[in-house]
């Protein structure tokens, strides 16, 4: 980036190929090393046998519990992938790629939070017989037009 | 709007020299950016079929469980076999940037192994699936999981389609510029798919097997 705007003859000699940068500058960051990769394995290593042992082994009780450690586990293991495989930085590409994921997860969590939260919901208005003391509290009116339902007054 | 284009197509026409010679807006890896985009916008597919199977995941209309169909020790030989192979590409990537011509080939073909191994296993899973009577159309649970891992599957496929076109590129060619970059960005979309991967195995399988 800094070299191009140091040298603007230079860009402008192979500024007709696509804008494609075509001098080999520096570069070494963007492909990681044998170290970085072999970091991000080991560390990919642990974290994907860990959620395996513990559901294998039924090493933690309660389900929810159990659920709840697997995502964060698989979250860090995501956070490791980006970092160490895909070579993630603030800085690539002058900080296009990180600003274009932070908008992609902002959409994925708007749109997971989303139909979560509208579909338990629709389940429990839409199935009486599962919920019904639920049914009453938040739809009072809902009871008069269901007299068959058992359990109800 | 005229005064406009009449000043931005001045700025195109400015020498390089020029004061205006703006470089922030156009990052020197076009191509790279524009695949991160697409990627952005595959990672958004998977994202619906994840939330279309966190909402299905457990309807399962009389039929078979999680529980009962998943077999971990088989999930766990696919998951190390795409974590291999995340790193046999790394190591391709690496031969690259040495301009080593045949390790960078025999690299890809590991990887590329690797890929299909990991294809087969998921396909005898889901002929074996089927076979029992569990196939998509059986409850929602299957559906939404069969959509859900055959998608991700179908990606590690053209995924290894496009890497075989890309050992004979660079078996004619060598690793040209152009080679490098359509590397890159397959190393982009092969790490990519591990990553969605790692939702797969938490999300549907291990959390499936939950109680």
């Amino acid at each position: 980036m800094s070299a191009h705007q140091e040298h603007p003859s230079h860009a402008e000699k192979y500024g007709h190929q696509d804008g494609f940068d075509v001098h080999h500058h520096d570069h070494t960051a963007d492909h990681g090393s044998l170290k970085s990769y072999t970091i991000g394995f080991v560390l990919a290593v642990i974290l994907t046998a860990i959620p395996f042992w513990l559901v294998m082994t039924h090493a933690i009780e309660k389900s929810s519990t159990a659920g709840i450690v697997l995502l964060g586990l698989a979250a860090v293991q995501v956070v490791v992938h980006m970092v160490y495989f895909l070579h993630m930085n603030s800085k690539s590409e002058g900080g296009w790629t990180i600003l274009a994921l932070i908008f992609t997860l902002m959409v994925v969590v708007i749109m997971l939070a989303g139909s979560l939260w509208v579909m338990y919901h629709l389940n429990h208005n839409m199935m009486p017989g599962m919920s019904q003391d639920l049914l009453q509290e938040a739809v009072p009116g809902a009871a008069q037009q269901m007299p068959a339902m058992p359990g109800m007054k | 709007m005229s005064e406009i284009s009449t000043s931005s197509s001045a700025a195109v026409a400015a020498t390089p020299s020029s004061r205006f010679y703006v470089k922030e807006h156009h990052p020197e890896h076009g191509t790279l950016l524009g695949f991160w985009m697409y990627l952005m916008s595959d990672c958004l597919i998977f994202a619906c079929l994840f939330a279309a199977y966190a909402v299905l995941g457990r309807n399962y209309a009389g039929g078979p469980t999680g529980a009962e169909i998943f077999e971990l020790p088989v999930v766990a030989v696919n998951t190390s076999l795409l974590l291999l192979s995340s790193i046999t590409y790394g190591f391709a990537m690496l031969e690259m940037q040495k301009k080593q011509v045949n390790k960078t080939i025999m690299w890809l073909v590991v990887t590329g192994l690797l890929g299909a191994g990991f294809i087969y296993f998921e396909l005898s899973e889901f002929i074996h699936l089927i076979h029992e009577g569990a196939g998509p159309q059986r409850s929602g649970f299957l559906t939404s999981f069969f959509a859900l891992v055959a998608t991700h599957g179908l990606h590690v496929s053209f995924g290894i389609v496009w890497l075989i076109t890309l050992i004979f590129q660079i078996k004619k060619h060598g690793l040209t510029h152009e080679n490098g970059r359509r590397l890159m960005c397959l190393s982009m979309f092969w790490h990519f798919l591990d990553v969605v991967w790692i939702g797969v195995f938490t999300f549907v399988y291990l959390m499936g097997v939950l109680p």
